[in-house]
């Protein structure tokens, strides 16, 4: 009966085109919103992904999201150290400072300032320069991203030169020198990231008493890191999360205090309910103009497990042809517009599954007001003519 | 009501075999008694027609007979079994198996081509695509299509060729007994009896019954007895040759 089903779905073409172009364009839009989403949300913590070493971040309580700076004692990376199970704690700079290019725009960036000592939390992918040239005085590593476009010098036609090693940019009226150019993953405010030391960050900074951002703990081996959390807190009074803690933090805050997901949601609902509308109207006008032969071969002796299965068939059938080129296209996008614009997409397995499951319940729905209109059928409708 | 039996069948079995079958569509005044104890047998390897005015019920009766309609009442018999004894998978099953149809609007399903159509039978009860289709042309050549005939669509066919391939199908799978609704009520004059020719040849044989739901007085000819209802009834079941002008005139 496959073969009858599958001939009767694909002869029908002005039908099949129509629900497989409904269950694409559902499948697209789902897809694509999500990534989207995704990526905005991964952007949110990707500074967390790229400083990749310290198991525990420890902040001050009131902080809500790693964009939420509340600068702790200078001395909270000392207290910090002397809990039992730190193997090592260094202190991190993040901030918010402007930046003179050399045409004379202002532009605003996020400063990221190490330890002196062991530069911990530098970027891991160098693209030129060494991330070791930072202790020399003035000097600042640019994130790719922005060297070759928010910090570009622009030219009156408007072309733009990189910013390179060896450049020179004014960092609150303080002349800073470029060592070196980096690759740092996207952030959700998508300004450029400037690394220098905690020293140098503390000189560029306007006169702020206090400065320190972050404490990056690593645990000792073996250390289990939420006893170690609860430790590092009582005896500091601060707020201590494990990477993954302070990842959902951010994420939840994001979720929870920005209009993102509702954006995202009504869109990907949107997609859902046009798939409903279009691929289910139209597979039940299908079923309907076929019902006389559905009848047909119910009078012939198929049953109605055998109608079941034929139905069932053609809407798996449109629905992987509609998931297939509907993910396709939201990937090919995706990747297009990813290697040509910032725009924030990742499309990790789970989406998907979603994406699948969606459309799985596009077409079960539609199919399931087709199967029960057949298996209603009386088989002795055929002799009506 | 009398009923005589031609020669050519007085020694066939039974059938079908319906005694005070009743059906009633709808309830309280609504209520249309479609049928209101019929009685009739039919006997492997004649062709009966049944005959009547509109809305006397020759199509429920059929529909009864074939097993795609529930009577309410009386007994109904085919080849010995009783639907009323049957689940629905086990009625489904055996209408696969053993019932042909012809209906008056072909229902030839338009996507598949003319011998993909005439296999469908065969792969209801089972049988793999290609051997039914290569069994399907088998049979049209047996009511005269050619390989181009064969790989066309029902709309690239006329009424009469369309007709042909419905007899196809309702033959290809050797079924015992065969209800047409109707054959030639969609064709001109000319092609009506060229339809009613071939499924007298093919399908009257020893072992089978038909069953034709006809106005069309122009192949009475072909009937081995007439059955005339009115009024959900049985009024009269003749021999054809004998009696056709007198049902003609009276009961249509």
């Amino acid at each position: 009966m496959n073969f009858i089903a599958l001939k009767m779905l694909f002869g029908d073409r002005a039908k099949f085109i129509g629900i497989v172009v409904g269950l694409t364009f559902a499948s697209l839009l789902i897809t694509q919103q999500s990534a989207i989403f995704a990526g905005i949300m991964t952007r949110t913590f990707s500074f967390l992904l790229d400083v990749g070493l310290p198991d525990i971040w420890v902040v001050d309580p009131r902080v809500k999201y790693i964009d939420d700076i509340k600068p702790l004692d200078d001395d909270a990376y000392l207290q910090v150290r002397g809990v039992e199970g730190v193997q090592w704690a260094v202190p991190l700079y993040k901030g918010s400072l402007a930046v003179r290019t050399k045409d004379g725009t202002y532009q605003s960036c996020t400063v990221v300032g190490l330890d002196d000592e062991t530069l911990m939390g530098g970027p891991a992918m160098m693209v030129s320069g060494d991330l070791s040239y930072l202790r020399r005085s003035g000097a600042v590593i640019v994130d790719q991203t922005g060297a070759e476009g928010k910090l570009a010098h622009l030219l009156p036609g408007g072309k733009s030169i990189p910013l390179k090693v060896g450049a020179e940019i004014e960092i609150n009226e303080n002349e800073a020198v470029v060592v070196g150019i980096c690759k740092v993953s996207q952030t959700f405010q998508n300004v450029p990231v400037i690394y220098m030391t905690y020293s140098a960050a503390t000189l560029f900074s306007p006169g702020q008493r206090l400065l320190l951002s972050f404490v990056c703990v690593k645990a000792k081996p073996g250390q289990d890191l939420h006893s170690l959390c609860q430790r590092i807190e009582r005896a500091t009074g601060l707020r201590a999360y494990t990477r993954n803690e302070f990842k959902v933090l951010t994420f939840l805050y994001y979720l929870e205090y920005t209009g993102m997901p509702i954006n995202f949601l009504t869109a990907v609902a949107l997609g859902f309910l046009v798939g409903i509308a279009i691929s289910g109207q139209t597979f039940y006008n299908f079923t309907l103009d076929n019902l006389r032969y559905f009848g047909t071969l119910k009078a012939m002796g198929a049953s109605n497990r055998m109608l079941l299965r034929m139905i069932l068939l053609q809407a798996m059938v449109v629905g992987g042809i509609g998931y297939g080129l509907g993910v396709g296209a939201a990937t090919v996008w995706g990747m297009y517009m990813g290697a040509h614009t910032q725009l924030a997409f990742r499309l990790p397995w789970h989406l998907l599954v979603v994406s699948a499951v969606a459309v799985l319940v596009i077409c079960l729905s539609s199919a399931a007001l087709s199967i029960r209109k057949v298996m209603k059928l009386e088989p002795a409708v055929v002799f009506r003519s | 009501m009398s009923e005589t039996l031609p020669k050519k069948v007085e020694n066939s079995k039974i059938a079908v075999h319906c005694e005070g079958v009743s059906k009633t569509f709808g309830a309280g005044n609504a209520a249309v008694h479609a049928l209101r104890g019929v009685d009739l047998d039919v006997r492997t390897g004649e062709l009966l027609m049944l005959v009547g005015p509109s809305g006397c019920g020759k199509t429920t009766l059929i529909s009864v007979i074939a097993g795609v309609l529930r009577r309410d009442g009386g007994d109904c018999t085919i080849f010995g079994q009783d639907y009323k004894l049957m689940t629905e998978d086990g009625i489904t099953s055996f209408r696969g198996l053993n019932i042909g149809f012809v209906f008056q609007a072909f229902n030839l399903i338009p996507s598949l081509t003319t011998a993909e159509n005439v296999a469908t039978p065969l792969i209801i009860n089972g049988m793999k695509p290609k051997p039914a289709v290569s069994k399907a042309r088998d049979m049209l050549i047996q009511v005269g299509f050619d390989e181009r005939m064969m790989r066309s669509f029902p709309s690239d066919l006329s009424g009469g060729q369309q007709q042909r391939v419905a007899i196809a199908r309702a033959l290809v799978h050797g079924p015992r007994f065969i209800v047409c609704d109707e054959p030639t009520s969609a064709l001109d004059g000319e092609t009506g009896l060229k339809v009613m020719e071939l499924l007298r040849r093919l399908g009257c044989v020893e072992d089978r019954a038909l069953v034709v739901v006809t106005h069309d007085s122009r192949i009475y000819k072909f009937a081995d007895r007439i059955a005339a209802m009115e009024d959900g009834r049985i009024t009269e079941v003749v021999d054809s040759a004998s009696q056709l002008k007198v049902l003609s005139e009276q009961t249509i």
